[in-house]
């Protein structure tokens, strides 16, 4: 089991329950567990949608979009039936966050997962893990099972007249399924393409049925914000962005971990205070803010608050919370390669922009750093990258060109620097395979 | 739905809603340049070439997926969106293999279209390519991975159009491939559809791969010559050493009343025509026994002389002709006059796949009751009893196909076996083989213990207010007639009688029978043709053709004709019945009936011929010569030129000369076109001199002046549509013994892989029959 971190910058919401014992259903409940959900069968599901809209939790995915407001989207009739979708297939790399969640408190993905079905309506909810995440799964079925031995999950739940089952189930291995609609389609046991949007899913989801689908973190949070209010777990964050967020520091800060702050946190404080600074001293060179999808931030621009609008006036992305902190060390034309190896590899292949321009970035980033490269490949590389941006059927296109432009924008001189066969200035010859460390590092 | 107004390009466009923006554009002419997005099928939005701006949305939108919105601005080709378009071609080339020059689809290939439009014509693109090796997957599919640029319109036409899915999709990112779901090979209907609708050359078939280049080709679109349903194929033909050879089979223009479909047979199994075994030269049996080559002349000379002697010798009763069921409407009917008004017999028949004259009998006096085949597209319900559309009648299966996907049309089915097509039917009802006829009366209201979905299939078909009744050979002579007065309740059904071959209603339309003249007159009765066919004309009806073999064997039959037709294998008619019968074939083959003839003339089959041909559903269509063969002579002809040597007028036979010229000697601009379209104009008004007794068109008009029913659009004919033709009935009625006469129905039993005796000839089919065997086998075991 991960070593757990902590700091006492850290407001505990979300993560309160780590490392207490709470996958045991009684302990659980004794910190304050399967409580909310009792207050949202009483409510009902008006309530529970203003609770919602008044906390302004924005999903946890990465897109940030406000989660009472999608849960309000759902059409209150439908001859079809409903689902609450919990998106676990936590794949952005730099983020570990849902791993914690779903290790140290799985009930508490349940206990959101019913709430949000007694708000849109629906009797069936789906707990969809990371294909990788597969240990997991046997904590995840222990907790449902417990659940439903409690009384809290299948016909009248705590005594109710309201049905409600949960089902669990993992990917098959793909990065692609964390976009939405190609979870659908991979749960639905098809190939793990997107669909076409509109429909959403709100209205034509799972089975075709309306569904709501939030990340793991976001559905934990409900129980949290109905038991605290949902003004006081607004007032955590910054304006438009509600409570906590679980940030995920790797890379090359001396305490890389899980750390749960609040929304529009600085980012120099995290990397400084929180997770104590730069390895061995060394110099910052520059963070990846929000996942490897993220544009990068050089060292100057790290002077920000991490939630969805501040970031995204600095010119990247809060993501899904997985802070890439590299330091001066890092080669910035392999870190690219990295980065597009792994789009390359994940893509799902069914557009040509992203199918096709991943593949060639990759192998010109791979000529191109092992001292193979030419002048024009530097404007190539950016041309390819702002051909694909916007262009590709889902963000995953975009996730992959929107970092590649911000390298190539940000360190053409590291790029000019490997042109004419010179060896890498970062201590790796041309020749080397040797690679970035890996993104994400789970102690 | 409501229109919409939008404006597109600065141009105003009114659509109704909900109409995609790619289609409402075209619609006003802006094309906008797509590989996956094809009508008909499921959306993709993954090429990515239909880009566009729409103003308030900030990223490009696909075309093919935005239904139009009231007071939306498009901008459809501003510099960003070319370059888009542009970037998207560099894209799909990075991994394309440049490889046109010996590539199929060369010339042909969307995607140098596209690049020769939108110009990438450079690449800034120096890794290697992604390659591997082509797969051969059927006996007729080979797949070149690294020329896909994965639209994914064969899987969608395979699973969509096909019902088959036999191909999917494995790995992903620039691994992605299209691959078949049965391990390496395909377990399909082998119908090439997805090598059709590939827009670039990496589905390719064997019988086309590597063989020419595109150009090389001259297209000919005319009507496949196998099943009933008389699709129109676009041959491509290219000289050989002894003629013109088809090299190529498709309908890519969509042209004709079959839009883009064929099936195996219409694709590739016109190879029977490039068979070895083909006869191309007269051959008379001699004093010896044997079989010797001799010159045309003399042949004709032989067959005309006995004939001729037989008819003054034993009378026209003592000749038998039997006709074909893949010979023109032209050369059926010339058949039958010959034989009325020189030979002087009624001894006619043809092989009989199902009754057309009990069902044209039992609509008599109906109007617009029979259903032309593009009613299977439209209809809102289909009732399909007997027959199994999928292996018998593939455009209409995929018509209803079709009709169920994009019109939710009601398909109820009945079938003594579990057929394909009960994928599509809600309900499908499993009777046995021998109750059709009681099947039919229970839908009448007759009491049968036929269960609850038979129950529920009547209760719904009796509501059902304009109703498509198609039904196969299964229902014979009575049963029909009970099935037409079940549909005659009903407000407005149609009727369609299903029959094998593609002109087996042309044939019987054409009065290839003992006792009926074309159009259905009862042989004995008074009526222009009476008066025209001349004093031979015997008024009382001929031997069926079970009956000349009879009148054979009992010395009786001086001569028979046999045209197009193997009666021998069919019938298994000994040789001891024929010994002292002067047999002629026409035929293409050393058939069984062949084996046994005193002189075989060696003729050209339906692809090297013109003319007219009916399908099962009575849609007329123009058959245009496309391959041509050094040593046979078309059917026509050889009717034309055994009359002639016998004698008689060829002027009253083939009424040609008779036309007015009238062309004012203007010269058309042969470039343009305008030359074939005068041609059109001038035979369609019959202004144009047929100089020749071997123009068909000659016939035509006979045809359309004699036989009822054949009153149709001739200038639309000639312009390559289908005119759907009605017989009437009434003379039928009149005469009692129609109820009660044999229908002489022999279904030909053939199957997706099987043609009759071209089936046999055709080595691509038999290859593709001996492959999905071993597929099956492998799969039951």
């Amino acid at each position: 089991m991960p070593r757990l971190v902590s700091h006492p910058e850290e407001v505990k919401v979300v993560s309160r329950r780590f490392g207490q014992g709470a996958t045991d259903i009684e302990r659980y409940i004794e910190l304050d567990g399967y409580k909310a959900v009792r207050q949202a069968l009483e409510q009902g599901p008006d309530w529970i949608i203003a609770q919602m809209k008044a906390s302004n939790l924005r999903g946890r995915g990465g897109a940030g979009f406000p989660t009472g407001m999608k849960w309000s989207f759902v059409p209150k009739q439908s001859e079809k039936p409903k689902y609450v979708l919990v998106n676990g297939d936590e794949s952005e790399p730099g983020t570990c966050k849902d791993h914690l969640i779903f290790l140290h408190d799985p009930h508490s993905v349940i206990e959101g997962t019913i709430i949000a079905g007694l708000a849109i309506g629906a009797k069936l909810g789906f707990i969809y893990l990371r294909g990788e995440y597969r240990y997991l799964l046997k904590i995840m079925e222990k907790a449902i099972a417990d659940a439903y031995a409690k009384g809290f999950l299948g016909k009248g739940i705590f005594g109710s007249n309201f049905d409600f089952d949960i089902v669990s189930q993992t990917g098959a291995g793909a990065y692609e399924v964390g976009e939405e609609s190609a979870l659908m389609e991979s749960l639905e046991g098809k190939r793990g393409i997107p669909r076409i949007k509109p429909p959403f899913p709100a209205v034509v989801g799972l089975y075709g049925g309306p569904t709501v689908i939030n990340n793991a973190e976001t559905i934990a949070s409900v129980s949290h914000i109905l038991n605290m209010g949902p003004e006081a777990y607004a007032n955590l964050g910054s304006p438009r962005n509600g409570g906590t967020r679980l940030f995920c520091i790797s890379g090359h800060a001396e305490r890389n971990g899980v750390y749960e702050l609040p929304m529009g946190y600085n980012l120099k404080k995290m990397i400084y205070e929180v997770a104590g600074g730069i390895r061995g001293g060394r110099q910052l060179k520059a963070v990846v803010p929000g996942g490897s999808s993220t544009p990068v931030l050089l060292a100057s621009e790290i002077d920000i608050g991490m939630d969805f609008d501040q970031v995204g006036k600095a010119g990247s992305m809060l993501g899904s919370g997985g802070v890439v902190v590299l330091d001066d060390t890092v080669c910035m034309v392999e870190f690219a390669l990295r980065t597009i190896q792994f789009y390359q590899h994940e893509s799902c292949g069914w557009c040509i922009p992203c199918r096709e321009g991943t593949d060639w970035l990759k192998k010109t980033l791979t000529r191109f750093h092992a001292g193979g490269g030419e002048a024009k490949d530097i404007d190539n590389i950016r041309y390819l990258a702002e051909n694909m941006l916007g262009r590709t059927f889902c963000p995953l296109g975009d996730a992959a060109a929107m970092p590649t432009i911000a390298f190539v924008k940000k360190f053409r001189q590291e790029f000019e620097d490997h042109l004419n066969g010179k060896p890498c200035a970062y201590g790796r010859s041309p020749e080397s395979q040797t690679l970035a460390p890996a993104l994400v590092e789970v102690s | 739905m409501a229109d919409v107004t939008l404006t597109v390009d600065g141009k105003t466009i009114t659509a109704p809603a909900g109409t995609l923006l790619i289609e409402a554009c075209r619609k006003v002419g802006i094309e906008i340049p797509a590989f996956c997005y094809y009508p008909g099928l499921s959306l993709q939005a993954a090429c990515r070439m239909c880009l566009v701006r729409i103003e308030k949305i900030p990223k490009l939108q696909t075309a093919c997926t935005t239904p139009i919105a009231e007071g939306m601005i498009v901008a459809t080709e501003t510099d960003e969106i070319k370059q888009a378009r542009k970037a998207m071609l560099e894209l799909v080339l990075a991994n394309h293999p440049l490889d046109c020059p010996v590539c199929d689809a060369g010339g042909e290939c969307e995607l140098q279209d596209m690049t020769f439009k939108y110009g990438a014509g450079g690449s800034q693109f120096v890794e290697i390519k992604n390659h591997r090796d082509e797969q051969q997957w059927s006996p007729v599919v080979f797949f070149d991975r690294p020329r896909c640029i994965l639209c994914y319109r064969c899987v969608r036409v395979c699973n969509e159009g096909m019902d088959v899915a036999a191909l999917g999709i494995q790995q992903r990112n620039a691994g992605s491939v299209i691959a078949p779901n049965d391990q390496t090979s395909l377990d399909c209907e082998q119908c090439g559809m997805c090598i059709d609708i590939c827009p670039v050359g990496a589905l390719t078939s064997d019988t086309y791969r590597y063989k020419t280049r595109p150009w090389e080709m001259t297209h000919v679109g005319t009507i496949c010559t196998h099943c009933g349903d008389g699709c129109k194929t676009t041959l491509g033909v290219r000289r050989s050493d002894d003629g013109m050879q088809i090299v190529r089979g498709d309908n890519r223009d969509k042209s004709g009343l079959n839009g883009e479909f064929l099936c195996v047979k219409g694709r590739y199994a016109f190879d029977f025509a490039n068979n070895t075994e083909r006869l191309t030269q007269p051959l008379v049996r001699q004093p010896n026994g044997e079989f010797a080559p001799v010159s045309w002349e003399d042949a004709i000379q032989v067959v005309a002389q006995k004939f001729r002697a037989a008819r003054d010798e034993r009378g026209g009763s003592g000749i038998g002709v039997i006709g074909s069921t893949r010979i023109t409407n032209e050369e059926a009917y010339l058949l039958q006059k010959t034989a009325r008004s020189a030979f002087g017999t009624n001894n006619i028949d043809h092989h009989r796949t199902t009754d057309y004259v009990r069902f044209t009998r039992a609509l008599a006096g109906q109007d617009h009751r029979m259903a032309g085949i593009s009613d299977s597209i439209s209809a809102p319900a289909i009732f399909v009893l007997g027959n199994d559309p999928t292996e018998q009648h593939p455009l209409l299966a995929w018509n209803l196909r079709t009709n169920v996907r994009h019109n939710s049309a009601r398909v109820y089915l009945a079938n003594h076996r579990e057929i394909k097509l009960r994928h599509q039917a809600k309900p499908f009802v499993q009777i046995s083989g021998n109750s059709y006829g009681k099947f039919v009366n229970f839908l009448g209201g007759a009491s049968e213990p036929f269960g609850e979905d038979a129950a529920a299939i009547r209760d719904a078909l009796r509501n059902e207010p304009n109703l498509l009744i198609i039904f196969g050979s299964e229902l014979r002579g009575d049963a029909i007639d009970a099935m037409v007065k079940f549909g005659l309740s009903l407000p407005d059904a149609k009727f369609a009688c299903l029959g094998d071959y593609v002109n087996s209603r042309g044939a019987a339309d054409m009065g290839l029978y003992p006792d009926l003249l074309p159009g259905y007159q009862p042989v004995d009765g008074e009526s222009t043709v009476r008066t025209e066919y001349g004093s031979r004309f015997p008024r009382q009806a001929g031997l069926d053709m079970g009956q000349m073999f009879e009148a054979a064997s009992r010395n009786e039959l001086a001569a028979l004709y046999v045209v197009g037709d193997d009666p021998v294998e069919r019938l298994g008619v000994s040789a001891q019945a024929l010994r002292n019968t002067f047999v002629v074939v026409q035929d293409m083959f050393m058939t069984a009936t062949a084996k046994l003839a005193d002189v075989i003339l060696p003729t050209a089959n339906l692809y090297e011929k013109s003319g007219t041909v009916t399908n099962t559903f009575g849609d007329l269509q123009q058959v245009k010569k496309a391959a041509d063969r050094a040593g046979v002579r078309s059917d026509l002809e050889l009717i034309v030129r055994i009359a002639d040597t016998m004698g008689e007028d060829v002027r009253t036979l083939v009424p040609f000369g008779k036309g007015v010229r009238a062309d004012m000697g203007q010269s058309r601009g042969a470039q343009s076109g305008e030359a074939d379209r005068h041609g059109i104009w001038l035979a369609a008004h019959d202004l144009e001199p047929k100089l020749s007794p071997f123009d068909p068109n000659a016939i035509l008009d006979e045809i359309q002046r004699l036989v009822p029913g054949y009153d149709f659009d001739r200038i639309d004919l000639l312009a390559g549509n289908s005119q759907h033709v009605e017989p009437d009935g009434s003379g039928l009625v009149q005469i009692s013994q129609t109820a009660s006469r044999p229908d002489g129905v022999i279904p030909s039993g053939d199957t997706l892989f099987t043609s009759g005796t071209l089936g046999r000839y055709s080595e691509k089919l038999n290859e593709v029959e001996v492959f999905q065997a071993k597929k099956s086998m492998a799969t039951a075991g």
